[in-house]
């Protein structure tokens, strides 16, 4: 006979401003098989932990169910009271009456007899659950990290130090990412490359990183703790083992003019290059895109001059297969590009750029060696102005959040001009100054009243060209909103940080969620910042969302930590909600008819076949069974069982039935 | 699909020759164009800056007018009326309870079936208009759009709005070449013309400044209110620049006759306080590919004075 306790939660006034919570427990109690009900103010709270303990323990009760916040909230809080009191943690179950019930609905009779029917539901349910013992899986101590900017590096570097194994996946021909990009960085001005190659050097030699660079991730199976990753190394078109790094093919490839990614757009490349001369790994690639040997048949000039014979124009991409226990992505952000600003002619205009492509005229390695000079006819411009918020903030273009980074490399880059060309003008526009940061305030002030930057705070609405010159447009909003004209040389747009284009793909192949924006989604906003829905995947730097790089580097090294906690267990312990075949006892042995649809229709391959012999050793019948360590209790194959002789363990046919059924028969006598 | 049509106020006024060269148009086209029946001022500016349920009633009746007579889109030549229709449609769609209050002011049960059309966008349906180009327009243009044809964008859902490109196209069919410049949705001072003359003299001359410094021939407008500033407040807009500005402004249906070879006075080309004359003349740049003449005998800039038809 079931003896099932129900405990109400008020959640403050989160459920019981809406429902009528005691009238809840009292219906409740009225269940056939309810021998205990109650409300309370916080059941999650210590004190309610032990009502449900406590009851447990008194009335001897075979069946909890919480009535409460979702599952994905509370439900181990209550299972681990459950397991404490003695109760196997598998007979509590969640009536979620919160986000499913009082979030959602307006106060009154209704709402309530609602909560009563979820909290019926879960009281059928209940009495058909079964103790369940936990699932032990083993964990692959290494893991994968995918993007080699800074967030990626710093998550290697801390697992590998940590004394796992780590396997890092770049994109790109070098790891650096857009930090390798940046001339100085703020709040101190410190080069950006000085402070990174080293970190990169580290990554190269570190005797637990394998890098695989100009690579991408094919497919990810498999779940936390026993990943299965599939990459592809796509073809640099060399034997990386016989380059020296010599640089001789780039210096001879005849084809230069190759706008450059790494100088975003301002300089020009071979076809066979090294994106820049601090490159990790310092290996050539060749773009077959451009290549004159792959559009015509002709040249090979680079397998002429190599010393060592490491050029393979046949190399194909190579698919690598690696187990890994956990997986930190640290993928990036990108910036708005042209076609977004018409109004401000960028894309259309030259001396029209973005913040990136600033960085790069104001680095020592860019393609102007660090003078600031306008792309269209070379000259050192006299007048700049820097428009913050670019796209971001501007829900007219879609994009309401704020970018984070623009205030502080806006006032960086006009600081950085003024102490290039000591005469230049430099004119910021800008909405408001977010310098929330260590010394970040400071440096903003210090941009205003040491270099002379004159901010003047308002919109631009539109630029264009006349007379060589760049007419900005636009408004003084603290002068009456006055107009606002100003003649530049050089204009830099602060664009909006959005997310990698891809990011919904990768997304997808990793089982991650992520925002209206294609940023990938943390677990909790603020408690789980770092994991994401999926367990053993974790979040490191801007492609959760817009972030400057000591955030990144925090995040990253705190996604590392997390691996290393994963890691310091042998076994991990998993939910047994997975599919199990029918098995009894002779002369049936298994209502499973072996006809294997459900081996086909399995995502996981978790599926295998079983001989059944008697004691003589003789077959019996051949049925499916299930690989606990495999299956994730997707259903699929329960949905395709003809003869329903595969089950999900927690939520079998028998306890949906029942669920369905108490919603039906409501009011009448449930068994 | 019947196409219903709304002159709205200056039509029949101050913008006389955009409707008379809009329907010369229609009646070469053979499409028919009939009024909306017993229409009522859309609300203009004032409207809306008085009684927010009176400028939705005045259109709400307009478009519920059109539905009866089961019109299914209304063409809507002057920009302000097609913003101030367009915003009512737009609005009691989204809001049943406005919907049904305003409905019941104008006694009519508003559905929200008919389209609202404007110009440019009953221009660019035509699918034959190259082959109808008897005379190509072959003019350095300046594509206006002023500030209402495109905005708000979340409304009209029409073109770019910080950079629209639908007359410019429009024009390139016609064989004209339209000028890259700055001014495409810059305000013309629009209402302040008659409280504010010397604000619509600057603003109006901004942008006849850039135009012509970009060696345009012409201003193609869709407003009657964007050409009353260019056009009629020209003696101000030049008194105030302190020099004179010859270029004409035609609205875009007088550019569609002319290229197909339309009379002058049929397109009401006379009315226009600065006169288009200088683009009666030869033409000045060769027409674009595609755009030539249907005939395909006629030179570039056969669009004589007389703009003689073919019989």
């Amino acid at each position: 006979m079931a003896r099932i306790g129900v405990f109400v939660c008020h959640c403050g006034e989160n459920i019981s401003a809406t429902v009528d919570v005691a009238r809840v427990a009292s219906e409740a109690a009225k269940i056939p098989g309810v021998v205990h009900s109650v409300d309370y103010k916080y059941m999650c709270s210590d004190p309610g932990q032990q009502l449900v303990k406590a009851a447990i323990q008194e009335k001897g009760l075979t069946g909890v169910v919480v009535a409460a916040c979702s599952p994905r909230m509370h439900e181990p809080t209550f299972r681990r009271a459950c397991a404490e009191a003695g109760l196997n943690p598998f007979l509590c179950e969640m009536a979620n009456i919160r986000e499913h019930c009082s979030w959602v609905h307006e106060k009154g009779e209704a709402t309530t007899h609602k909560a009563i029917d979820i909290v019926r539901t879960l009281v059928a349910k209940v009495k058909k659950n079964r103790a369940l013992q936990p699932i032990k899986v083993p964990v692959t101590k290494t893991a994968l990290v995918l993007g080699g900017g800074i967030a990626g590096i710093q998550a290697a570097l801390d697992i590998a130090n940590a004394g796992h194994k780590v396997i890092l996946v770049e994109k790109e021909p070098s790891i650096g990412g857009h930090m390798s990009q940046l001339s100085e960085t703020f709040p101190t001005l410190d080069c950006s490359q000085c402070i990174l190659t080293p970190r990169m050097v580290e990554v190269a030699q570190h005797p637990n990183i394998t890098l695989h660079s100009y690579s991408e991730l094919e497919g990810l199976d498999g779940f936390i703790g026993n990943f299965k990753a599939r990459i592809r190394r796509k073809a640099r078109s060399l034997d990386e083992k016989l380059c020296t790094g010599c640089g001789l093919c780039t210096q001879k490839c005849p084809l230069r003019r190759i706008p450059s990614e790494f100088d975003a757009g301002l300089g020009l490349r071979p076809a066979i290059y090294v994106p820049f001369p601090q490159a990790v790994p310092n290996k050539p690639v060749i773009d077959r895109e451009h290549c004159t040997y792959y559009r015509t048949g002709k040249c090979r000039l680079c397998e002429k001059v190599c010393p060592t014979q490491a050029i393979r124009f046949d190399q194909p991409d190579e698919i690598v297969e690696a187990d890994v226990g956990a997986v930190v992505v640290a993928t990036g952000f990108d910036i708005k590009h042209a076609d977004f600003f018409p109004e401000y002619g960028y894309g259309k205009y030259k001396d029209v750029i973005d913040g990136l492509q600033f960085e790069r005229l104001a680095s020592a390695s860019g393609p102007t060696l660090g003078e600031i000079r306008r792309p269209s006819d070379g000259k050192v411009p006299e007048t700049v102005a820097f428009i913050a918020c670019a796209g971001s903030r501007d829900p007219a273009k879609g994009i309401e959040y704020c970018s984070k980074i623009c205030c502080m490399y806006t006032a960086k880059h006009a600081m950085l001009y003024r102490h290039k060309v000591h005469h230049g003008r430099p004119v910021v526009f800008y909405m408001d100054i977010r310098a929330g940061g260590k010394m970040y305030e400071e440096f903003v002030r210090r941009a205003m009243e040491e270099d002379g930057v004159q901010y003047v705070r308002g919109r631009v609405s539109r630029i264009y060209e006349r007379g060589g010159k760049l007419v900005v447009k636009g408004a003084d909003t603290l002068l009456g909103a006055r107009p606002v004209e100003l003649e530049a040389d050089l204009v830099v747009l602060a664009t909006a940080g959005v997310a990698q284009p891809g990011a919904e793909d990768l997304a997808q192949r990793l089982h991650v969620s992520y925002d209206a924006h294609r940023f990938y989604a943390e677990a909790h906003p603020k408690l789980r910042p770092v994991e994401t829905n999926t367990a053993g995947i974790f979040l490191a730097g801007a492609c959760q969302a817009p972030k400057d790089i000591p955030e990144s580097v925090a995040q990253a090294s705190g996604a590392a930590a997390k691996v290393g906690a994963l890691f310091s267990q042998s076994e991990l312990v998993r939910e047994p909600l997975i599919a199990v075949v029918d098995r009894q006892a002779p002369p049936v042995y298994s209502s499973c008819s072996g006809c294997f649809l459900c081996q086909g229709a399995c995502p996981y391959q978790a599926i295998k076949r079983e001989e059944i012999r008697g004691r003589d050793g003789q077959l019996i019948k051949t049925v499916a069974k299930v690989n606990p360590g495999l299956c994730q209790g997707c259903g699929t194959c329960v949905a395709l069982c003809r003869s329903k002789s595969i089950d999900i363990q927690g939520y079998s046919h028998e306890q949906v039935y029942s669920e369905v059924l108490a919603l039906l028969n409501r009011g009448e006598r449930d068994g | 699909m019947k196409t219903g049509f709304y002159p709205g106020c200056s039509m029949k006024g101050s913008a006389r020759e955009y409707s008379e060269s809009l329907l010369a148009v229609a009646r070469e086209l053979g499409r028919e164009l009939p009024e909306v029946p017993d229409w009522n001022c859309c609300g203009a500016t004032a409207a809306h800056n008085l009684d927010r349920d009176l400028a939705l009633a005045l259109p709400a009746r307009i478009l519920a007018a059109a539905e009866r007579q089961g019109m299914a889109e209304v063409l809507v030549p002057c920009a302000a009326c097609y913003s101030r229709l367009s915003v009512t449609r737009h609005e009691l769609l989204e809001d049943e309870e406005l919907r049904r209050r305003i409905s019941a002011l104008v006694a009519a049960d508003y559905r929200g079936s008919a389209r609202v059309l404007n110009i440019i966008e009953w221009l660019e349906a035509v699918p034959d208009l190259e082959a109808r180009v008897r005379a190509p327009f072959a003019r350095k243009v300046a594509c206006y759009y002023g500030c209402l044809l495109v905005r708000p964008a979340g409304i009209v859902k029409f073109d770019r709005p910080e950079d629209p490109q639908s007359l410019d196209r429009l024009m390139r069919r016609l064989g004209a070449e339209p000028i890259d410049w700055a001014f495409k949705t810059e305000c013309c001072g629009a209402g302040f013309s008659v409280s504010r003359t010397d604000l619509v003299a600057e603003l109006s001359g901004r942008i006849l400044e850039d135009a012509v410094s970009r060696g345009a021939e012409a201003v193609i407008v869709a407003c009657p209110m964007c050409h009353l500033n260019l056009d009629m407040r020209r003696p101000n807009i030049e008194k105030r620049a302190g020099r004179k500005f010859r270029i004409p402004v035609i609205y875009v249906t007088q550019a569609v006759g002319l290229a197909m070879g339309l009379k002058t006075k049929a397109l009401g080309l006379q009315r226009h306080k600065v006169s288009p004359s200088a683009l009666l003349a030869p033409a000045s740049v060769q027409p674009a590919a595609g755009a030539t003449s249907a005939s395909g005998d006629s030179p570039a800039g056969a669009g004589s004075p007389a703009g003689e038809r073919r019989p």
